[in-house]
């Protein structure tokens, strides 16, 4: 493969690639592990005799997406560009600015292998597909620090209702029962998490996905917003802003749960700390077999050039291979959208996700139920709430019924 | 806020050589000045430790066991993506598109500060003025109208469109500048020369831009200084292979999952930060004399 | 004769030909970019746009929205607060660093590129040097607790009340060194002539400075405002750096919330209406100013 790979490269110097066509691809994976995930789809691109080049743009939503957007619409567009799959990228589609991959999709039986099916819908826009999904991270995980319940002599919860029953214990001891950085996402994501976990997975896809008024009204998610009101009392006194500083307060146990996506696994990994011994991971906090199907995408913009489009379809093809999807999912810590693939070397956390996403309930997450604006209007929502001690959970219901409303 | 306030009542008698005042004066500046320099110093020091040091906390204490690593790191071996190879990638391009930019940008903003100064026309102060407003517009709007300008001009993604976007951006606050300081020189000159019969780009050439050093100077700071740092413009008006020295940084400071190098990244954030830094140690005397000259009379 | 530069009389097309195409790049991006594209951002404020720019006309929809969003309102109030206090803060504060650095004193270069040096760094730098500076665990809280003063606490970034003052201290030692190079300037300017007059006429040095040196300092005031304010109004990179508009969106910024709104929302038409809140605002208020300043008569 390296050789492939150095000689690959060399054609390209020497003859201008003459056979090896230059791929740009744009991503937001900067950091050490996304970036060794990335590498594994350079690897197997440039093997198949075509060259990656690669366009990192740290900052997914704020950085990376005026560049994507400016690029395709300037007529000057990247060979392919990740996306979360989802509603964001629909309108460049609408515009025909991007390529449909039906027909590679069709013959090689995309439909078929990719697992949960739920997925590929999502890269379906009037019946063809636009997008390669490459993973799925779910967001619906509670997270607890052993070493904080231990401190407080107190078993490790088995779900959200024996965290706040441990609640109590837990001040008393110094710590802080539940971490909630300050960026709005994460507070949206709380609530997210309490809709699956406490309503369940029928009523998460009434209220999100159908954006079902009644729904939001109904006795189960009145259960939900005591839990929200629950949830930011317990979180009362966090005092940080970014996710991986609320998931150091796990590491250190100076905080008992934090509710976070997978990739929290990441920096669990990084301090050398073991999942069931040091930490303690709950999908759907610990009261549903519930994943999300979260993920990122790679779409690919229209260009006239043959051997572009040819390599574009080289690229497609490597990203979905079992191989691929293995190598690139394991260094990434979210798991792989195909169902037919071994994931023997995945740790515990995952191989509970894995066993969910096989048989449990699987649920849209919330960038493919809402529109990207209505998305960020929730979570801004929710971060407005756990900051505002004196915003009832009525307002907080009348503005969720007002963002679903604006969004259907 | 409290920290600022120390800097609250001084005397400010001009030229007395009573030795108790020029004390006050000489100690609330040298607070000043440590107070300035205060985080300078936390990135350096920063720079210098090891990560399991930082973790330990105290930013203010300087490092324990003092390592080069983070820098020869940062400039050469930080991954963005899949390149390793720090921010020596983007250090020409930001060079190759600074350069330009500068001098195009100011080329343009003085004959406009000239023409405005000097060859009033009829609507020249509308024009101006509409600049002025210009000067507020938060850049980001103009970002969709402005990649279908360049499209259509066919420069989206080339150098020459990033250079035409720095010209129009610099404009408003550099033609500020320009006129400003050529309405100060004296209008004998300028007289004098069209007796002489000199036309409009004689004079510009001959006698304007020779007089208009100490302005030249401001403006090549400013604008190197603007345009070296610059992160959005160089992000989304080009291509990969032109990408700036910002875009590496924001790559090493703003990866948004997995541990942060703080000892990298400051390191990173000085070498950045160097060449602006150069330019105003070498030339700060200057940049002071060309305001001088210009900004005192409106 | 040539035409004096002063001169009103009637002109034609071709009268001063020279001029009018040497300024032809100014007359483009003033009308192309700065008119052009304000109108091209105003007429699609009025539509449904959401990630492509579309007309689909929705009257006064976005703009209503736009208003009884919390974080708009939330926005204003922050750029107001901002724009006081480094307006004031960074004029007062640059004008009496000026004048002690004009005292004639020794290593004057030393102090004023030490004051002037932050100007040079980024905002993205600036805000993260701040972030960590004012972080309570490691920072100047930490350090005076550290000292034995165990109550104090200084904290605002975590604060949502007080923390846009945070990001003033931020902006303040990045930008009052060039207000106070500008002030510096322009205090060089003055002639000797009106010291000595002062001095002979006994005439207190505060009060010289305050009704004699203040008012002829005016162009430079006039020059200081206009970037400071432009720069006041753009905030944008700091307050991504060192705060993110954080903690929750307390201290969001109104170019925050355009950017936002075109890039996170992917909802252009909010951003637009937004952009156009903005531009309107600074329209009413340069205008009548700019044509007062710049569209009588020059000052020689």
């Amino acid at each position: 493969m390296k050789a492939s790979f150095l000689i690959g490269a060399t054609v390209t110097c020497l003859a201008g690639g003459v056979q090896a066509t230059e791929i740009e691809v744009t991503h937001w994976w900067t950091s050490g592990g996304e970036a060794a995930a990335v590498a594994e789809f350079a690897k197997a691109f440039d093997a198949s005799g075509n060259k990656w080049v690669d366009g990192a743009i740290a900052g997914s939503g704020g950085v990376a997406r005026p560049v994507m957007i400016s690029r395709i619409t300037g007529r000057d567009p990247m060979g392919a560009t990740q996306f979360n799959h989802g509603q964001q990228a629909q309108e460049l589609v609408e515009a025909g600015l991007m390529r449909s991959l039906e027909e590679v999709a069709q013959a090689d039986g995309w439909r078929d292998v990719v697992h949960p099916a739920s997925i590929l819908k999502s890269c379906e826009i009037d019946g063809q597909i636009y997008c390669v999904p490459v993973n799925i991270h779910s967001q619906l995980w509670l997270w607890l620090s052993n070493a904080a319940f231990e401190k407080a002599g107190l078993p490790v919860p088995k779900d959200w209702n024996e965290l706040v029953a441990a609640a109590p214990k837990l001040r008393e001891a110094g710590i802080q029962p539940l971490v909630i950085g300050q960026q709005p996402w994460q507070a949206g994501l709380v609530l997210q998490n309490l809709i699956a976990a406490v309503a369940g997975p029928e009523i998460y896809g009434k209220v999100l996905s159908e954006k079902n008024l009644e729904a939001v009204d109904g006795p189960e998610m009145a259960k939900v917003f005591e839990a929200l009101q629950t949830a930011r009392e317990l979180s009362t006194g966090s005092n940080v802003q970014e996710w991986n500083q609320a998931t150091a307060m796990i590491i250190n146990g100076t905080a008992g749960g934090q509710i976070m996506g997978d990739w929290a696994q990441g920096e669990f990994a990084i301090a050398e700390q073991v999942a069931g011994k040091d930490y303690t991971c709950l999908p759907a906090l610990g009261m549903g077999e519930i994943v999300s199907t979260g993920g990122d995408a790679f779409y690919f913009p229209k260009v006239d050039d043959p051997a572009i489009t040819k390599a574009q379809e080289d690229l497609a093809r490597v990203m979905i291979s079992p191989e691929a999807q293995v190598a690139f999912n394991l260094k990434k810590g979210s798991m792989p959208v195909r169902g037919d693939v071994n994931l023997d070397a995945a740790n515990d956390c995952m191989r509970k996700g894995l066993d969910v996403l096989a048989n449990g309930a699987i649920v849209e997450a919330q960038d493919q139920a809402l529109s990207a604006d209505a998305s960020t209007q929730f979570n801004d929502l929710m971060i407005q709430f756990f900051n505002q001690p004196d915003m009832t959970t009525e307002d907080a219901k009348a503005g969720l019924k007002d963002i679903l409303e604006f969004d259907s | 806020m409290a920290d600022i306030t120390f800097e609250g009542p001084y005397g400010r008698r001009p030229r007395s050589r009573i030795s108790a005042q020029n004390i006050v004066i000489y100690s609330v500046l040298t607070l000043v000045a440590i107070y300035y320099l205060i985080p300078l110093y936390v990135m350096v020091v920063t720079s210098l430790k090891g990560l399991p040091e930082i973790r330990m906390g105290n930013i203010f204490s300087p490092p324990i066991e003092a390592t080069f690593e983070p820098w020869a790191r940062a400039w050469s071996s930080a991954c963005t993506g899949l390149n390793c190879d720090g921010l020596q990638r983007g250090f020409w391009n930001s060079v190759r598109i600074t350069v330009p930019s500068v001098v195009f940008s100011i080329l343009i903003a003085s004959i406009n500060g000239y023409a405005l100064a000097n060859w009033r026309f009829k609507g020249s102060e509308v024009f101006f003025a509409v600049l002025m407003i210009g000067a507020f517009i938060p850049y980001q709007v103009m970002i969709y109208p402005m990649v279908i300008l360049l499209r259509e001009l066919g420069i989206y993604g080339t150098l020459t469109g990033l250079v035409l976007v720095h010209t129009i951006f610099g404009m408003p606050i550099l033609t500020l500048l320009f006129r400003n300081y050529f309405t100060t020189l004296p209008e004998e000159l300028f007289k004098a020369a069209r007796v002489d019969g000199t036309g409009f780009w004689g004079i510009y050439f001959r006698i304007m831009l020779p007089l208009s050093v100490p302005m030249l100077v401001v403006a090549v700071i400013l604008q190197a200084t603007n345009i070296w740092n610059d992160f959005l413009f160089g992000v989304v008006f080009t291509r990969p292979e032109y990408y700036p020295m910002t875009v590496q940084l924001n790559n090493i400071v703003n990866t948004t999952t997995g541990v942060r190098e703080y000892n990298v990244n400051m390191a990173a954030t000085i070498l950045t930060g160097l060449v602006p830094l150069l330019i105003y140690f070498v030339s700060g005397r200057l940049f002071v004399r060309g305001i001088a000259a210009g900004a005192v009379k409106g | 004769m040539a035409k004096s530069r002063a001169s009103g009389r009637p002109f034609r097309l071709f009268r001063n030909i020279n001029a009018k195409l040497a300024a032809i790049p100014m007359i483009l991006t003033a009308m192309v970019v700065f008119v052009g594209f304000s109108a091209w951002t105003i007429t699609y404020s009025f539509t449904r746009s959401r990630l492509l720019p579309k007309l689909d006309f929705v009257g006064l929809g976005q703009y209503e929205r736009l208003w009884a969003s919390d974080k708009w309102l939330i926005s204003i109030q922050n750029l107001v607060i901002f724009g006081i206090c480094m307006l004031v803060l960074s004029f007062v504060i640059g004008f009496l660093l000026a004048c002690l650095l004009d005292q004639k004193i020794r290593f004057e270069g030393v102090f004023r590129t030490i004051l002037l040096y932050p100007f040079a760094l980024s905002f993205v730098v600036t805000g993260l040097v701040w972030q960590w500076i004012l972080n309570p665990d490691f920072g100047i809280q930490s350090i005076i607790r550290g000292m034995g003063w165990q109550s104090f606490t200084f904290d605002p970034l975590n604060d949502g009340r007080i923390v846009i003052f945070g990001v003033v201290i931020a902006a303040l030692w990045q930008g009052t060194g060039f207000v106070m190079v500008l002030m510096l300037a322009g205090l060089r300017g003055i002639d000797d002539e009106i010291w000595k007059a002062s001095r002979v006429d006994g005439v207190p040095a505060w009060k010289t400075y305050l009704f004699v040196v203040v008012p002829m300092l005016r162009p430079v005031f006039v020059t200081t405002l206009v970037i400071v304010t432009a720069g006041i109004v753009k905030v944008y990179d700091l307050v991504v750096a060192q705060t993110g508009g954080g903690p929750g969106i307390a201290s969001e910024v109104p170019a925050k919330y355009v950017y936002d709104q075109m890039f996170l929302n992917q909802n252009l038409g909010q951003g637009f209406a937004a952009s156009t809140m903005m531009l309107l605002t600074v329209a009413i208020i340069i205008i009548p100013w700019a044509y007062l300043e710049f569209g009588g008569r020059r000052r020689g």
